[in-house]
């Protein structure tokens, strides 16, 4: 019982961290409608950053919100770009911006690899390496930093989309698009702004992912399945559904682990992806 | 009219893929030439990488020398991309096109089984290179691995009979679910029930774990004296830092065991500290000495540094060299390229290496292996150096180079 | 397009007869070894292309089916040592049921969300056979040729000519599909699948249709791996590499036409073969990716588009 308990409490730590990764994905995805297949590819880009900036002797943490600003010019460049060439032609966005996506991750991949090698890399900072003791249970302060980080992302942006003017405009580019643009709005560059945003913080997140473990050039592959399926079963666009769906997929996880064995883990969560998709494919939060 | 423009395109895209494949190269040059299809991509290019490098520097060495056989000897390589569906292209490349004399296998097993049949059936000698029991169903007698081991018990045989003099009586097993560390982990689980050890715990994750604290806390609820872990590189480091955090409780005697990673440079000084008491396999550490290998490794690691990989190879790369000093010594005294000549020599002889002599068993892999079994100790933070002094990784096994004793239980070896 | 179909019959008569003289001729295995990826990839475009590019259902699951394909060789062989024949077969059987299976889903699910599912299937089903150990599980299992049939005088060059019969059956089928009332239909579903069902289209019967025989074609061109690679093992029989290409040949091909997915195929198979034994390094992943970008960027309709627009401005300067 007590390993029962310590598997859904850490499922809870690392299922926050899932939704961290997912919540960019979520604004490119859920709410602009841009199979941004790329974004984990991107995630690994920041945590390269970080890992740079690491080795000067950041905090990966600062590390990761120093290079926001970056992440943003590259994501208004990107969905400029994506809009220019797909979006604006009109026709068949989505399986054209599918291939164009899939091609950047390779040209991402590749370029991690020439500039840093295959080897695995980690960063060091005071709160990697230790745990904090509950009672009888021990819990990695990395995944506490990891929970408390994706509390303030997933927060912070839906706050920031419900309360400011730019955020409400975005919600209302995700709806109407039609509709804004006759109210004198212009819905690409409200887009644009969006993008930047889900890409800057995709660029914090993958400061939280190489604190969590170690990352190489290919492991935006293994989070290529996570991200999509956490923004899927949340319901796109719902940031606190994401929230709620990145734990969901934690706890599933451990508990999986713990009761049935590890190999089991991901057809698990899967599973529970397509039968949420069977029963009510616009997830749990969906509009 | 329609039908005959699109049968004209059937025919011009069928002559285009043949336009492209057809551009042979002239053969019958001067060198020797020894091909190898090498994983430069894929997740096995970080061995493959360091492989590559240490061969060409073996080629380097011998042509100074002034070549074999009074010829120059020429590597050729191509990246299998770690896919076993690529291997058998590219050695019928090399072998009917650019008509390689010599072939060397792939880094690591998946790429190099699919090649199997094909040297069997056309009779060719194959240096193997890292992979494991791949002759196993082929039964080839022309093949020769360079790893130090033979069966899957030579890796872990060290970890559990340290395990059994300690008075282990149980085991807790955490295995990757893929090939290389479900081998090892299959020839850790025949020693552990030869040896009696109950199995309190047992599991197979996937290779896309994130995070190890959950089996990390349950292994410590079991209690175990032993815990075998068989890992690849990623998980091993973050199965490293899991256990700095939560820790596996005063019962564990022993930690370790088949932890692929914790040989690498950049892991290993990622890690540092939280390395130490770890009981891991390895193939080679510094200490051990045999005519050669200093050298090799100075040379070794300018090179290694200009090519972006491990910069102190030990785990992999002396064991490509000695490949290709085997192929040296095989040739030269033989004085023929003839496949079946220098594999009969390679079966009778001793082969001497900077790895320290060799002979081979029937099957083609050493005849006593040499996996060796060593403990982490007084690692510091930080520091790529401490790594080429002896006595940081404590040989415990085999005895022939063992160079200390165990410290247990896990816990106290870590202070 | 006329429905007229002697010139695609002779081509691809005159096809199997090449192959096969060249089988018959040529010497150099290496030629065989490279032309059967090739091959195995047109087929693999092809039936992505049936769903994918006239249905417009984006199947990102390509190596679930391959590698279900490959696995129930495996099965086939440790079991009852079947032959090559029957593998493939039974490995269509089983890919066109789990394409139905896959088919069901396109009931609620349209666009991304249906991508999303193939991907959680490929999961699902590479973990399944991870913890099957009777096909080796994680450790993968080499499998013993049995001695070539006759009149072959290399295996190899057998399974080139399977390769090269399955092409043309997946060829015929997706030209069958193209220019039927079928192909209409997934056209109409493509375009607008409201009003195709309002129409009277039989959306849901065309789409299981569809799917199930796309499955079947992808599953059986996964069949021959295990003899081809006589080593297989989850972790490569079921790489993503599978699905990307089978989605990036038909795209840089062109979509539209039964044509696009062989050429895409051939172009893009042909390059990554090539690349393989010359550039020999991280950049020939870095071709896919660029070609990828290229096209999608610049030839949005694929190389068939390219044709059209090239034919219609010389007809336009003649007239």
């Amino acid at each position: 019982m007590d390993l029962l308990l310590d598997a859904i409490v850490l499922g809870l730590l690392v299922g926050c961290f899932y939704a961290a990764v997912s919540v960019g994905l979520s604004v490119a995805f859920g709410l602009l409608d841009v199979p941004h297949i790329a974004h984990p590819a991107f995630l690994v880009l920041g945590a390269y950053g970080t890992y740079m900036l690491n080795r000067m002797g950041w905090d990966p943490i600062l590390a990761g919100v120093a290079l926001m600003p970056a992440f943003m010019l590259l994501g208004i460049a990107v969905y400029r770009f994506y809009y220019e060439t797909f979006e604006r032609r009109g026709s068949d966005a989505g399986l054209r911006g599918l291939a164009f996506f899939f091609g950047v991750v390779f040209i991402v991949e590749v370029g991690l690899v020439m500039v840093f090698g295959v080897d695995q890399r980690l960063v060091e900072a005071p709160y990697i390496g230790k745990s904090l003791a509950v009672g009888d249970m021990r819990l990695p302060l990395r995944l506490l930093v990891a929970f408390a980080m994706a509390l303030v992302l997933t927060i912070g942006l839906s706050l920031y989309l419900s309360k400011t003017f730019t955020g409400r405009a975005i919600k209302a580019v995700a709806q109407d698009e039609t509709a804004l643009r006759l109210m004198g709005a212009n819905p690409v560059r409200i887009k644009q702004w969006a993008f930047g945003i889900a890409t800057a913080v995709t660029g914090l997140a993958g400061a939280l992912l190489i604190i969590v473990g170690p990352v190489e050039p290919t492991i935006d592959r293994v989070y290529i399945g996570r991200t999509f399926c956490v923004v899927v079963l949340a319901g796109l666009g719902s940031m606190s559904g994401t929230l709620v769906a990145g734990i969901i997929l934690g706890i599933s996880e451990s508990i999986v682990l713990t009761l049935l064995g590890a190999s089991w883990a991901p057809a698990v969560s899967f599973g529970l992806l397509l039968v949420m998709l069977g029963i009510r494919p616009q997830g749990l939060f969906g509009r | 009219m329609k039908s005959i423009r699109l049968f004209a395109a059937w025919l011009s895209a069928a002559l285009l893929m043949a336009a492209a494949t057809a551009q042979a190269q002239g053969t019958s040059g001067q060198p020797i030439k020894i091909g190898i299809g090498i994983a430069q991509t894929g997740a096995l290019s970080g061995g493959g990488k360091a492989a590559l490098v240490a061969l060409q520097l073996w080629v380097d060495d011998v042509n100074a020398k002034g070549g074999l056989l009074n010829r120059k000897v020429e590597l050729i390589s191509y990246d299998d991309q770690s896919s076993p569906a690529v291997t058998p292209g590219i050695y019928t490349k090399l072998l009917d096109i650019d008509k390689v004399d010599l072939l060397i296998a792939p880094y690591a097993t998946v790429p190099t089984a699919p090649l199997m049949p094909l040297v069997k059936q056309r009779n060719l000698l194959l240096m193997g290179n890292f992979s494991f029991q791949v002759n196993h169903t082929v039964k080839h007698d022309m093949w020769f691995n360079n790893a130090p081991w033979n069966d899957a018990s030579s890796w872990s045989d060290g970890f559990f009979s340290t395990g059994g003099r300690l008075g282990a009586t149980t085991v807790a097993f955490l295995a990757a679910d893929q090939e290389f560390a479900q081998n090892l982990a299959n020839g850790a689980r025949e020693l552990s029930k030869k040896l009696g050890l109950k199995t309190v715990y047992e599991q197979n994750y996937p290779p896309s774990t994130v995070d190890f604290s959950a089996m990390i806390r349950a292994i410590r609820a079991a209690k175990p004296d032993l815990v075998f872990v068989a890992s690849y590189p990623n998980d091993s480091a973050a199965i490293v830092r899991a256990v700095n955090e939560i820790g596996v409780g005063p019962s564990v005697k022993l930690f370790g065991g088949g932890m692929v990673g914790l040989q690498f440079t950049p892991i290993m000084e990622s890690l540092g500290s939280m390395m130490n008491g770890i009981v891991n396999y390895n193939t080679y550490v510094p200490g051990m000495d045999y005519p050669g290998i200093k050298n090799y490794f100075e040379r070794y690691s300018k090179r290694a540094i200009a090519a972006k990989v491990d910069p102190l190879g030990y785990y992999i790369t002396p064991f490509n060299y000695a490949i290709g000093q085997m192929i040296e010594q095989a040739v030269t005294a033989t004085k023929s390229l003839d496949h079946k000549v220098l594999a009969a020599y390679l079966r009778k002889n001793e082969m001497k290496t900077i790895v320290g002599p060799i002979r081979y068993g029937p099957d083609g892999e050493w005849a006593s292996p040499r996996v060796i079994t060593t403990q982490f100790r007084g690692i510091g933070d930080k520091n790529v150096d401490q790594f080429k002094l002896p006595g940081k990784q404590v040989i415990l096994s085999p005895a022939s180079v063992k160079t200390g004793e165990i410290v247990a239980p896990f816990e106290k070896a870590r202070k | 397009m006329k429905t007229n179909g002697y010139g695609f019959w002779i081509g691809s008569a005159v096809v199997l007869a090449l192959a096969c003289i060249a089988a018959a001729t040529i010497k150099n295995e290496y030629y065989f070894f490279a032309a059967y990826i090739v091959v195995q990839f047109v087929v693999l475009a092809t039936a992505w292309n049936i769903l994918g590019g006239y249905a417009g259902y984006v199947n990102f699951g390509t190596s679930a089916f391959f590698g279900v394909g490959a696995y129930i060789a495996v099965m086939l062989i440790k079991w009852m040592n079947l032959p090559l024949g029957l593998q493939i077969v039974a490995a269509a059987c089983v890919g066109g049921a789990l394409g139905f299976a896959v088919g069901l889903l396109t009931l609620r699910l349209r666009g991304i969300f249906f991508s999303i599912a193939t991907v959680a299937v490929t999961i699902i089903l590479e973990t399944a056979v991870i913890n099957w150990r009777f096909v080796g599980g994680a450790t993968g299992v080499q499998i013993l040729r049995p001695p070539v049939m006759e009149p072959f005088d290399s295996y190899t060059k057998m399974l080139f000519v399977c390769a090269v019969i399955l092409a043309i059956i997946a060829v015929a089928i997706a030209r069958y599909i193209e220019t039927s009332w079928i192909g209409r239909g997934l056209r109409a579903i493509r375009d607008n699948e409201e009003a195709a069902e309002c129409t009277g289209v039989p959306t849901l019967k065309l789409k299981l249709a569809a799917c199930a025989i796309s499955g079947a074609l992808m599953s059986a061109a996964g069949a021959p791996l295990a003899m081809y690679q006589s080593f297989v093992e989850p972790a490569s029989a079921f790489n993503l590499t599978y699905s990307v290409s089978a989605l990036a040949m038909p795209i840089i091909g062109g979509t539209s036409h039964w044509i696009g997915p062989v050429i895409g195929a051939l172009l893009l198979g042909t390059v990554q073969q090539v690349v393989t034994v010359t550039i020999s390094s991280e950049l020939n992943v870095l071709v896919v990716g660029v070609l990828l970008v290229v096209f999608v960027v610049g030839a949005p309709q694929g190389i068939v588009g390219l044709f059209v627009k090239l034919r219609e401005k010389i007809k336009g300067k003649n007239i």
